[in-house]
This record gives structure tokens, C-alpha cells and sequence, in this order.
């Protein structure tokens, strides 16, 4: 295992190099100048140019390729072109709302989708499982802006219970940082609750029909030990599977549940950045969510020998 | 407090949940003097002499002060200082006022005063023709300095005084020693608040003190001019990327001001209780098209006649705003409100005349060249005058072809002056605020020296010249006498064609009052009636 762990490792600096190049070469041949956007439109081109040349955007595209990777190497991803702050900094200030998002949702989504999905694999067909079924199908079907508006509607404006926006950081309470998260983890969770559901609900239907099943049956087990610690834990490899993928998603951005509750998270930047032609930061991000994806699929990868001792590696 | 004590009455079985709601109440309480306002966009950019966007401009008039305000009237007034001229107009003398220092509690000069405005005249457009006039600023002493001219013009007031991108904002000599291409990284000014560095987060939000040393004018406030009180203990500037989500966050106590309310959400604020809806800047904005003057079709003034025949303003205004009680037609290039404004060819500019402008593009010989139409969709206050150009162009016989992209794209493009079928384009449109296009060096349009000028690059050598001549012009009267000029040449040579006038409402909680009415937006003499 801990040689296929350090190999998956280094693995990652090629990936993470092919990224950089290609986000680099691809930026530069985007239409785009943050030069008339820190200078306003009506900007003449002759301070465009003196300030393209402060930035070093007059410089070869080579040129400053070779400078980026450079400051790469020494673990400097740059300043922002717009507001001159440090980028690291800049992903720093807005990595928690996302992460805290992220996690909440994940764990609303297992608490939730899990359940829902054993329940409704138990007797396919049935009323219950029709009626999980439906409630997944609507989760898919309605957007997340739209469960964010009523949520808030409700919830915020007519019973006032919770604020309408904002995040508020864990430094300053534990209580207004959970209770800012509340309506964006339930309107974001719909989705993932909706898919996680499906997959359980399938995997389980078909580890049931497993001999092993039959045999814990046989043996008089009883049937909530036949679905969790039978059928549930030989099911896990697909449910894992798009936990794991819906993770990464969460983390590189969620930019409509992100803008709806007005949280200041990574997606909203990633959308700011681009807008702004910002090409330090649009860099910065592109490499941290390809190392968060790579993160998560070695994670998930190492998940799967927990739940089925038959994977080695 | 009032979101957390409905929650506490509703929820009272939820007593874990209430549990750890209780260390919000104090929170809440120690903001009670905070104003918290929506504003249009994330502050990014934060140098007002580098940038011309009206957000940075407005985070300018938070923490710097400028020289001379103008009040209402449009008159010039003393702010930071007083002037004197002599008599053949050709010596301007300015007095500091007593009372002025920076944030960190230096005195301001008379040298701080010159090297800002030498760093605001090399990038602004009135700074920089003021500087063809100008012989020698320099320090008298601590508290005066002297503009020495080569002739007389009102520009030095005009210009010192200029209200929007960019205001001569005097910042300290070693900041405004920093050369106009690159951006400050120190932000202190003399303003009536002080920017708290630690709490910026840019693009999010921008934090503002009380600046307890401020010494406010006697004056009552008007416009830049007059008193600056400042009534609050903070201003926090947030943004929201989602306008629905301001007007609810409003309607829920959570901000108290919304710069800008979308005309479509409208009806919802007017509806709501504590609320208010007002239109701050009553002067507004004018938008308006530009055509590339430099390649077919529009090196034609004919076929750029025709273009601007076949667009009626009516029709533009009705997709862009909608409600008629905030739009109002207007043929004048410098603005009809404004004191310089003429509204000469109205008949065919504001209204469509798609016979006038078949006729025109016969006269002109097109040959069906295509007009590429840049086309933002992703701000609303510009995504409609496209849809109108292009359906009205193709109706008087124009070969349209859109290109559809989001605005910073169109804002690069602007200055491509690449042939349109090679990348380059043939008409955009935009939109600027009304008080600073009143004259020919606010607004850019205006410029009209070809090539070296703003997009579109017309070259009117008449114009030009009568530009300078506006600059000599000793009297407001002879001011508006060239203006009057300088704008039947813009419409007969096809420089810009304007689409309308209208005026963005702001929002605010009932709660507060005195929000100044102004072009732009402004936080001092605002102050809280009810807790």
C-alpha cells in the first residue's frame, strides 16, 4: 500500500506540470487584457500600454511562462494583477467558507442519502421506495438556486430564523459560523442527497441478490444486519465512488449556492478571476483544484481496501 | 437581534441550536453605528488616479479629499482649499484650510497637493490639457501653492474639481510619487474615513472608520462641496453577486443601502415595508454607441449618419430600463441636464427614421459590408442596446453580424484597431454618468484625434481645435457657446450616437436618512434615525 500511495504521489507533479503549461498557454490565448480592467474603459491606449508594461504582460509569452514557473517552483503563485494581493493569500481568505460548505454538505448528503437509499432498496417497488424515489428525482430536477430562494423565503423572511446571507468565520463563534451555514448546506445538499440515494439504492438492490446475502439469511440474521453490515458495506465501492467525485465538485466551486447566500468562497473567485482576466489567480486555483481532484481520487481509491479487502494495490 | 429573537421564539424546542445562537447577540450590538452597504461590484482596484471604474472612484471620495468640490448648481466651491487668480488669469493661488491631516497624523502640505495633481494630470483627460497651458505648480510655502498658466482657462477649476474619473484626490508626496502606470500599495488619505487594511478583503468587502480628525467645512453639504459630517462609526461596502439576495438581506435587516437596484426587481423594493427606494444621482447616465470611424462601413459619414437615423432611443430605453419614470430621451452629446447640453438633430437622432436611413446607406453606396456588433451579455445596464442597434440596422438595410461575449472582453476589443472582418469590430455601446460628460475633456467621446483618441477613433481636426478653444474659454457663457459647436459636429460626423438618459434608483433601510444626492455615491451626513 505505501509504496502505491507514494507512486500515486509523484504522479502528481507531472499531471500538476501538464496543467500549469496548458492553463498558461490557454489564458494567454483567451481575448482578454488585465490592463483595460485595472484602468477602467476609458482608459487611452497609451496608459493600456504603459501599464501592460508594468505588469510584464509586454513580455513574450515564453518569457512570462518561464518567470511563472520559476516563482511555481519557489512556492510562489503570484499577486493578484487586479488588487496586487498575494494570491496565496487570496485563496486563503476564501478557502474555508468553501471547505466548510463543502464538508457540511457532504455530511448532511451521507446522514440523509445513505439511509434514504437502504430504505428504499429494502423492497424495490414499494411505496417507500417510490416515494424515495420521487424525492430524489425532484432533487435532481430543481435547481439549486430555486431551493435557495424559497429556503430563504421561508425560512429567513417569513419566520425569520435565519439570516438571509453571509458567512461568518469559526474565530468568531462556533454558533453564527453554523448558523450561517444552514440554508446553504440544506439547498446545496438536495442534489447530492438526490444522486447519493440513487447509487446507494442501486448497489445495495444488487449485492441482495448476492449468494453471501442469502447465506447471512439462511444463517437467521436479522435483516437490518443483512442490509448494513452484508449488503450496505459490499455496496460501498460505488457509493464511495461519488461521494469522492461529489467532494471534489464541491470544493472547486459551487459559484450559484456560493452567489445566492452571498458566501465568499473559491467558486466566486474562480468566476471574479476570470471576468478579470486576473491570470495570476485563475493559475493559482486551476492548479489547486487539480491537486484537490487528484487529492480525492487517491483517497477514495485507498477507501476502497477498507471496504472491500479483495482490493489490493 | 431581530432574525435571532424570531428564532428563539419559534425554535425553542431546538435547544441545542439555541444554544449556540446566544454569542451572536452581542455581535449584532457591537455593529449597532455600522452602515453596511450593497454596492455595485467587489472593490479590486484601489488607486482612483489609475482607474477610471466608479467603484475605485468612490472608495476615492471615502478616505481622500480633493482640493475644490462642486455643489449642485455645478458651481465650484472651496473644500480642502481656497483660490485666488489674478487678474490676467494667468496666477492661481491656493490656501490650504487649517485642520487638514492625514490618516496617520502628518499634516498635509502644500507639496503633498503638488505632486498629487502633477500624478493626476499625466493620466486624466482635463489634467492633461490643463498641463499643455500649464508653466510651473509649486509649493509658496506649507500651507499655499501656485498654478502658473501660459494663458487663462477654467480648466484649473474644472478640472481640480472634477467630479468622477478621475477626481484630483491629493494624496500624501510619498504615495503621489508613485508613477501614474502603477498602482499604490498605501492607503492613506485626509478623507472624512479611514480604509482598514486588515479587514479588506477585496472583491468581498472594504471596511471604513470614522476619521476623528477630520475637520468638516462649514458649509452645508452639496454635491463634493460643503460639510462632510460623518454620522457613523464604520461603513462596510460588501458585494453581492446576486441582486435578489441584496434586496432580501434589505428587506431583512442584514445591509441598510443597495447602490444599485435593478429595474426589474423594483417592484419588489417599492412593495417592502422599511423600505425606500430613491434615485441619488437625479442627473443619471446617457448611453450611447460608438462606430469604428477607421474601416468600412463607418469611414462613411454618410452610412454612420444612417446608423444613427435608423436607432430610435425609445425603443432602447424600453428594453433597458422599462419603467418611463426613469428614462428620458435626449439627442445631446454632453447631456441634456447638463449646462453645456444642445440637443441639436434631435428629430433624427432620438426618434427611428428607417426611411431616412435607407436613403442615407443609397447615397453612401453601401455594398453590404457587415457591421460587427459587439454584444455583452453579462451586464444587464448593457446587454440591451445591442439588440435594439442590431434589429434597427438591419431594418434600414445594414448586413448585422453580432458577436456575443461578456463586457471585459468587449472592453479589450475596444482598442483592437484591427479591419473588422480581421478580428476587429464596427460598433459597441456603452454608458457613462452625466455629470462627468458635460464638457469636451470628461467625456471620452469627445476626443477626436483619430487614432491616438478613444475607441472608435474619429478624426474631427474641427473638434479638436474647438476643444482647445473650450479650454481658453474665460466664461461659463463662452464655454457653452463652443459646446454648443463642438456638439452639432459630433452628431453630423456621426462621433457618438446617443441612445438615451436614464437614472438608477438606490434602496435603503427607513432606518437611516441623508444619504447625499449626488452623481456619485457618497457616505458622509448620513446617519441613523431608529435603532
Amino acid at each position: 500500500m505505501f509504496p502505491y500511495v507514494i507512486k500515486r504521489v509523484l504522479a502528481t507533479i507531472p499531471v500538476m506540470t501538464m496543467v500549469a503549461v496548458v492553463v498558461f498557454a490557454m489564458l494567454r490565448l483567451t481575448p482578454g487584457d488585465p490592463a483595460a480592467i485595472l484602468a477602467g474603459d476609458d482608459a487611452s491606449g497609451a496608459q493600456l500600454e504603459q501599464i501592460r508594461r508594468t505588469m510584464g504582460l509586454d513580455q513574450p509569452i515564453l518569457t512570462q511562462l518561464f518567470v511563472w514557473l520559476k516563482q511555481l517552483l519557489q512556492g510562489d503563485l503570484g499577486v493578484s494583477l487586479i488588487s496586487g494581493t498575494p494570491v496565496v493569500s487570496m485563496i486563503g481568505s476564501r478557502v474555508a467558507p468553501t471547505i466548510s460548505l463543502a464538508l457540511a454538505t457532504i455530511v448532511l448528503t451521507i446522514i440523509v442519502a445513505v439511509p434514504m437509499g437502504v430504505v428504499a432498496a429494502r423492497r424495490p417497488g414499494k411505496l417507500l421506495d417510490r416515494t424515495v424515489m420521487t424525492f430524489s428525482v425532484m432533487g435532481f430536477s430543481i435547481p439549486t438556486f430555486v431551493i435557495g430562494y424559497l429556503l430563504i423565503y421561508l425560512l429567513s423572511l417569513k419566520l425569520g430564523w435565519f439570516p438571509v446571507q453571509g458567512y461568518s468565520p469559526i474565530e468568531k463563534g462556533i454558533g453564527p459560523f453554523l448558523h450561517r451555514l444552514v440554508l446553504p448546506t440544506i439547498a446545496l445538499s438536495g442534489i447530492y442527497v438526490a444522486l447519493v440515494a440513487r447509487i446507494t439504492r442501486s448497489s445495495v438492490i444488487e449485492v441482495m441478490g448476492e449468494d453471501y446475502i442469502r447465506t447471512a439469511r439462511a444463517k437467521g440474521a436479522r435483516e437490518s444486519t443483512v442490509l448494513l453490515r452484508h449488503a450496505l458495506r459490499n455496496a460501498a465501492v460505488p457509493i464511495v465512488t461519488v461521494i469522492g467525485i461529489g467532494v471534489a465538485s464541491l470544493i472547486t466551486g459551487v459559484v450559484v449556492t456560493e452567489s445566492v447566500f452571498n458566501l465568499p468562497g473559491l467558486g466566486r473567485l474562480v468566476v471574479e478571476a476570470v471576468l478579470a482576466r486576473d491570470y495570476p489567480v485563475i493559475q493559482g486555483l486551476i492548479l489547486l483544484f487539480s491537486f484537490t481532484y487528484v487529492l480525492i481520487n487517491l483517497t477514495v481509491d485507498i477507501l476502497y481496501t477498507v471496504f472491500d479487502p479483495r482490493i489490493r494495490y | 437581534m431581530q432574525t435571532y429573537g424570531r428564532f428563539f421564539r419559534h425554535a425553542r424546542a431546538l435547544l441545542c441550536a439555541a444554544a449556540v445562537m446566544v454569542p451572536m447577540a452581542g455581535h449584532s450590538v457591537a455593529q449597532a453605528e455600522t452602515l453596511r452597504a450593497v454596492m455595485q461590484s467587489g472593490l479590486r482596484v484601489m488607486d482612483p488616479i489609475l482607474s477610471t471604474a466608479f467603484l475605485t472612484r468612490n472608495h476615492g471620495y471615502m478616505i481622500y479629499d480633493t482640493l475644490l468640490g462642486v455643489d449642485s448648481d455645478f458651481k465650484v466651491q472651496p473644500q480642502m482649499a481656497s483660490w485666488t487668480v489674478s487678474d490676467d488669469g494667468k496666477l492661481y493661488t491656493f490656501t490650504l484650510r487649517d485642520g487638514l491631516k492625514w490618516h496617520d497624523g502628518e499634516p498635509v502640505t502644500a507639496e503633498d497637493a503638488v505632486v498629487s495633481l502633477k500624478r493626476w494630470a499625466e493620466v486624466d483627460t482635463t489634467g492633461q490639457a490643463l498641463m499643455t497651458m500649464v508653466e510651473g505648480i509649486d509649493a509658496v510655502d506649507d500651507k499655499s501653492f501656485e498654478i502658473k498658466l501660459s494663458q487663462p482657462t477654467t480648466l484649473v477649476l474644472s478640472g481640480l474639481s472634477k467630479l468622477s474619473s478621475r477626481p484630483a484626490f491629493i494624496m500624501p508626496k510619498r504615495i503621489a510619487e508613485t508613477p501614474s502606470s502603477e498602482p499604490i500599495t498605501e492607503f492613506v488619505g485626509s478623507g472624512p474615513f479611514k480604509f482598514v487594511e486588515a479587514e479588506f478583503q477585496p472583491g468581498i468587502s472594504v471596511v471604513y472608520e470614522k476619521n476623528e480628525d477630520y475637520v468638516p467645512r462649514d458649509e452645508p453639504s452639496s454635491w463634493t462641496a460643503g460639510g462632510k459630517v460623518v454620522n457613523v462609526d464604520r461603513v462596510e461596502w460588501v458585494t453581492m453577486p446576486d441582486q435578489m439576495t441584496a434586496i432580501n438581506a434589505l428587506q431583512n435587516g442584514e445591509v441598510d443601502f443597495i447602490q444599485e437596484v435593478p429595474f426589474d426587481l423594483l417592484p419588489l423594493v417599492e412593495a417592502a415595508d422599511g423600505i425606500k427606494a430613491e434615485v441619488m444621482d437625479e442627473l443619471g447616465a446617457w448611453t450611447y454607441f460608438r462606430m469604428n470611424h477607421l474601416y468600412p462601413p463607418f469611414d462613411n459619414k454618410l452610412v454612420r449618419q444612417a446608423a444613427m437615423a435608423a436607432v430610435g432611443q425609445e425603443d432602447v430605453l424600453k428594453l433597458l430600463v422599462g419603467n418611463p419614470e426613469f428614462y428620458q430621451t435626449c439627442g445631446a452629446v454632453m447631456g441634456c441636464g447638463n449646462p453645456n447640453g444642445d440637443e441639436y438633430g434631435a428629430e433624427w437622432v432620438v426618434n427611428s427614421d428607417i426611411e431616412r436611413a435607407q436613403s442615407l446607406l443609397k447615397e453612401a453606396g453601401y455594398d453590404g459590408t457587415p457591421v460587427v456588433l459587439l454584444q455583452p451579455t453579462d451586464i444587464a445596464m448593457l446587454a440591451a442596446q445591442p439588440i435594439v442597434l442590431g434589429d434597427a440596422l438591419r431594418k434600414a438595410g445594414f448586413t448585422v453580424e453580432m458577436k456575443t461575449m461578456d463586457w471585459q472582453t468587449v472592453v479589450t476589443q475596444q482598442g483592437n484597431q484591427n479591419a473588422p472582418s480581421e478580428g476587429g469590430w464596427s460598433i459597441f455601446s456603452t454608458y457613462s454618468i452625466l455629470a462627468t460628460s458635460g464638457d469636451p475633456f470628461g467625456n471620452t467621446t469627445l476626443s477626436t484625434a483619430g487614432r491616438s483618441s478613444w475607441a472608435g477613433w474619429p478624426d474631427v481636426p474641427e473638434i479638436e481645435a474647438l476643444r482647445l478653444d473650450y479650454a481658453r474659454a474665460a466664461t461659463p457663457e463662452e464655454q457653452k457657446e463652443i459646446a454648443v459647436k463642438i456638439q452639432k459636429l459630433a452628431i453630423d460626423e456621426g462621433v457618438v450616437g446617443p441612445l438615451g438618459q436614464f437614472r438608477i434608483p438606490a434602496a435603503y433601510s427607513t432606518e437611516w436618512t441623508g444619504f447625499p444626492k449626488a452623481p456619485v455615491t457618497l457616505f458622509w451626513n448620513v446617519q441613523k434615525t431608529a435603532e
